[in-house]
């Protein structure tokens, strides 16, 4: 019984800073400014600059977790078979830039992007034409894929790294050649890991606005620059809270995807 | 300096003294309130550090220092009320909005004897956003125009009007503002308009005119500019006056093979004024003056020109510099030159957000 | 034949690898390299130079931004772990239905958009009249470091057994001391890495300190967007590297150190 207390603090915090925070999103969302209740805030999202930004954040963020699986599934294979003792290593390796400062890591592709940037330079100095990507689409898409990628690396690893060994042993006994192997056997059985991997992309692509902002020149309106510019410049809180809502609507698809495939919590990265 | 590297070296240390820390982290975090503070809004670059400091060691009043990146972003800040400040310098239309909207004091000149230093010319231009001075101390002024880099313009197509930024030969090769305001500016005078026209056909003419510019525009920034511009990465963006002796001297120290040139185009311009005013919840409005007056000593006022390099309206200060760079037309040029040029004015609340609508249409087609 | 094929493999393999590691590690070693060039062009090496060092470490705002870091991650984690392990523990002993309710609710910070989270919570300080500062940018952090807290400690809890707490009790032993002296050590792990993972998402954050920060206090991350949105200093470049630097030591000491022993 007296366990039950040693809960208490924590959900007095939850109340006050997760559930109270919350309901205020929902209250500011579905109500106009002099406190009545609407629903424009959350049906402006069909505003054509609106639903332009959304469907913008939407493709960029889904191209974004597709580039994340192609890389990392293959990535996530050679570092199961290279075994513990070196593997271990080598992820290692592959998250260190993770630990990075996320706008230091963003950073640093601005100046490698620019114009006059270390690409362009390397590439003139080989007589090559430069690349025009920054302030791009395609230069938010690389942003998202290079902050991303490792959470996407993480947890389809750890899944793959349960497979027992005797399993795929078995298969190639009873015939089964790579490809079978890898479609029958491997891929089902990373499923958990792969769609934890997917919304732990996709949710922070899809909301991002730090990415479109240094590496797309504030040209490229995502829904995650809208609702930031409705909080600090437009002053208009209601509408940026009705815009919340919208999006909370697709992290909480993400969620209900993970209750459904990853039961046990295999796939987390951590 | 010193004091904050031991303070890092002793963070290690201080898991002995987190519970005592953990009863009195809510008191030691920073309040308003108290005597001897005094919290300054301000934008990006624009003091020089040493002044604070200075500032500091002078009254006692310890400064609690805080940066903007435009007025837009500034405003809800203050209306918000979620930082309470002491000091603010938001430009003239903002003002004009803050003071129509209730949120400014009325400024004690009592404790603001310096005022007479600034030169009556620019408390008579403010008079069209605080028609009585009642509310704002004027910091710093300048224009809007173009920069353009010598060695990526041909001369012949060097910009004279704000219309030359329509000019495809300079595709990819242009950083516009990425404020409203000023955006909607170069538009609204390229197509011969006031820059505070609330009339809603010239607000779409200027909205489609700045869609139609978008494919031909490299970025939108703000105080980018500068730093862009120097580096080669654009041919032509939209700056402000301010910037152009820090360019100057830039480019000089860096010893680049081009230089970099200020227009004013011919359709005339924004004139703009940014001063200081007090939030009418300012926790400690006679520091606020204090930090006001302090501002406008010829000397300090100086100090703080030779950093920031805006055209400063202290007339103490002014007659302080070179002759040469007083005459300097890049970097104080002859009011009575800008007469098509227009000061903003706050358009009311539904005209803003017209802008706003506008804007962001621009900004996601 | 099968000796040949094994051999492509490995070789498609590691040329992957390096393909990966080039386009992760490109950006670091150019800011690391652009950290010593003494001109501040990006394109033109301009000798060797530890200048941009010495501009970082006399600048008093990068200096109290890294102090405000530190801080603000080294608190947050220790309260959260504090509230989170408590926590963890009680929730271990409930019953199924208030059980998956709290861990339902244990995942929305960390399965919420930080966006979301960041909006949520400023309009709830302006709401309860808590001005922005030092305070709300720790209280944001520990709310969402809780959750990692708990995730780190509950499969520990799981794999404790129960019986020696009970056994301690019998032989007399207090509840806070059967806790301290039979449950503690076995979760330890968990408590440390929980800790550990809160202080790294503290650290990292951006988003939701950029809403919830208040006047005159910057953390690294706020501090860099907006020297970024001015322009970039090779300062910056000197930064990163001195961060990354110390993050590689820092892991390769808490990764590679206990092994060792074993």
């Amino acid at each position: 019984m007296s366990k039950k207390i040693l809960s208490g603090p924590y959900i007095m915090w939850m109340i006050g800073f997760i559930l109270i925070p919350l309901a205020l999103i929902v209250y500011y969302g579905l109500t106009d400014r002099s406190g009545a209740f609407t629903l424009a805030n959350v049906l402006s999202v069909t505003s054509p600059e609106h639903a332009k930004a959304l469907w913008l954040s939407l493709g960029l963020s889904f191209i974004s977790t597709v580039l994340c699986l192609i890389l990392a599934y293959p990535l996530a294979m050679v570092l199961r078979s290279r075994g513990m003792g070196q593997g271990s290593f080598i992820v290692f390796i592959f998250i260190l830039p993770m630990w990075m400062n996320f706008l230091l890591r963003t950073l640093a592709w601005q100046t490698l992007l620019e114009k006059n940037g270390v690409i362009n330079g390397i590439l003139t100095a080989l007589h090559l034409p430069n690349q025009n990507l920054i302030n791009t689409s395609g230069a938010i898409i690389l942003g998202m894929v290079y902050n991303f990628l490792p959470f996407m690396v993480l947890p389809i690893y750890n899944v793959l790294m349960k497979i027992d060994d005797n399993v795929i042993s078995a298969a190639r006994d009873l015939g089964a050649n790579s490809v079978q192997v890898l479609f029958r056997i491997l891929f089902p059985l990373s499923i958990p890991g792969i769609v934890s991997g997917i919304t732990m992309v996709f949710v922070p692509a899809l909301t991002t606005f730090v990415i479109s902002n240094l590496l797309g020149g504030s040209k490229i309106l995502l829904i995650g620059n809208v609702i930031e510019q409705e909080f600090t410049k437009g002053s208009n809180w209601n509408l940026g809270s009705g815009l919340s809502l919208v999006l909370m609507i697709f992290i909480l698809i993400s969620m209900a995807l993970i209750a459904k495939y990853d039961k046990n919590g295999e796939g987390t990265a951590f | 300096m010193k004091k904050t590297l031991s303070k890092i070296m002793t963070v290690g240390s201080l898991c002995a003294l987190t519970l005592s820390l953990l009863s009195g982290c809510g008191k030691s975090a920073p309040k308003s309130g108290s005597a001897g503070e005094v919290y300054v809004y301000n934008w990006g670059e624009y003091i020089d550090e040493s002044v604070i400091q200075e500032f500091e060691k002078e009254t006692g009043i310890k400064v609690v220092y805080d940066m903007f990146e435009t007025n837009e972003e500034m405003y809800p800040v203050i209306e918000a009320g979620g930082v309470k400040y002491d000091a603010v310098c938001p430009s003239d239309y903002m003002i004009q909005k803050m003071i129509e909207n209730n949120l400014l004091a009325e400024i004690n000149f009592d404790n603001v004897p310096n005022i007479k230093e600034i030169d009556p010319r620019y408390q008579e231009m403010s008079k069209s956003f605080d028609p009585e001075n009642k509310y704002s101390v004027p910091y710093c002024w300048g224009t809007v125009g173009i920069l353009y880099n010598t060695s990526m313009v041909d001369p012949k197509d060097v910009p004279t009007k704000w219309s030359d930024l329509w000019d495809v030969k300079f595709k990819d090769n242009i950083l516009m503002q990425d404020s409203v305001r000023d955006a909607f500016m170069v538009a609204l005078k390229s197509l011969g308009y006031s820059s505070n026209t609330t009339n809603e056909e010239e607000i779409k003419e200027a909205k489609e005119l700045l869609i139609k510019q978008k494919p031909l525009v490299q970025a939108y920034v703000i105080d980018q500019v500068r730093d862009k511009m120097i580096g080669g990465e654009a041919a032509v963006g939209v700056i402000y006056s301010g910037e152009m002796l820090y360019i100057q001297n830039e480019v000089k120290d860096l010893g680049l093979d081009y230089s970099l040139e200020y227009v004013i185009p011919e359709e005339g311009t924004n004139l703009w004024l940014d001063s200081w005013v007090i939030p009418a919840n300012a926790p400690n409005k006679e520091n606020a003056e204090k930090w006001i007056d302090f501002l406008c000593r010829p000397d300090i006022a100086k100090k703080n020109f030779d950093y920031i390099t805006y055209p400063t309206p202290n007339k103490g200060a002014f007659d302080l510099l070179d002759p040469e760079l007083q005459n300097n037309k890049a970097v104080f040029p002859d009011v009575d030159s800008l007469k098509n040029s227009e000061v903003y004015k706050y358009l009311g609340d539904e005209v803003d957000s017209r802008y706003n609508e506008a804007w962001k249409e621009v900004k996601s087609n | 034949m099968n000796r040949k094929t094994d051999f492509i493999k490995r070789f498609v393999q590691d040329f992957y690898l390096v393909i990966i590691l080039v386009f992760l590690y490109a950006p670091i070693a150019t800011m690391t390299v652009l950290s010593f060039n003494s001109s501040k062009s990006r394109t033109q090496w301009g000798g060797f130079t530890t200048r941009w060092y010495t501009e970082l470490f006399s600048s008093s705002t990068i200096m109290t931004a890294l102090y405000n870091t530190l801080l603000i991650a080294f608190l947050s984690s220790l309260i959260a772990v504090i509230i989170g392990t408590a926590a963890a523990i009680a929730i271990n002993g409930m019953k199924r239905v208030p059980r998956s309710l709290l861990m339902g609710v244990t995942n929305i910070p960390m399965l919420n958009a930080d966006i979301v989270t960041g909006i949520s919570l400023m309009l709830a300080f302006i709401a309860f009249g808590i001005s922005l500062g030092f305070k709300t940018i720790l209280i944001s952090h520990i709310t969402f470091n809780i959750p990692y807290v708990i995730l780190s400690v509950m499969p520990k809890l799981k794999q404790t057994d129960k019986s020696t707490y009970e056994a301690a009790m019998d032989l007399g032993a207090t509840s806070v001391s059967a806790f301290f002296k039979v449950v503690f050590p076995d979760i330890l792990p968990g408590v440390l890495s929980g800790f550990l993972l809160a202080f790294t998402m503290s650290l990292d954050d951006f988003i939701i300190t950029h809403f919830t920060r208040g006047a005159g206090i910057n953390t690294l991350s706020t501090l860099i967007y907006s020297e970024v949105r001015r322009g970039i200093k090779p300062s910056m470049y000197a930064l990163s590297n001195i961060i990354f630097i110390t993050v590689l030591v820092l892991l390769l000491i808490t990764n590679f150190a206990p092994k060792r022993k074993k």
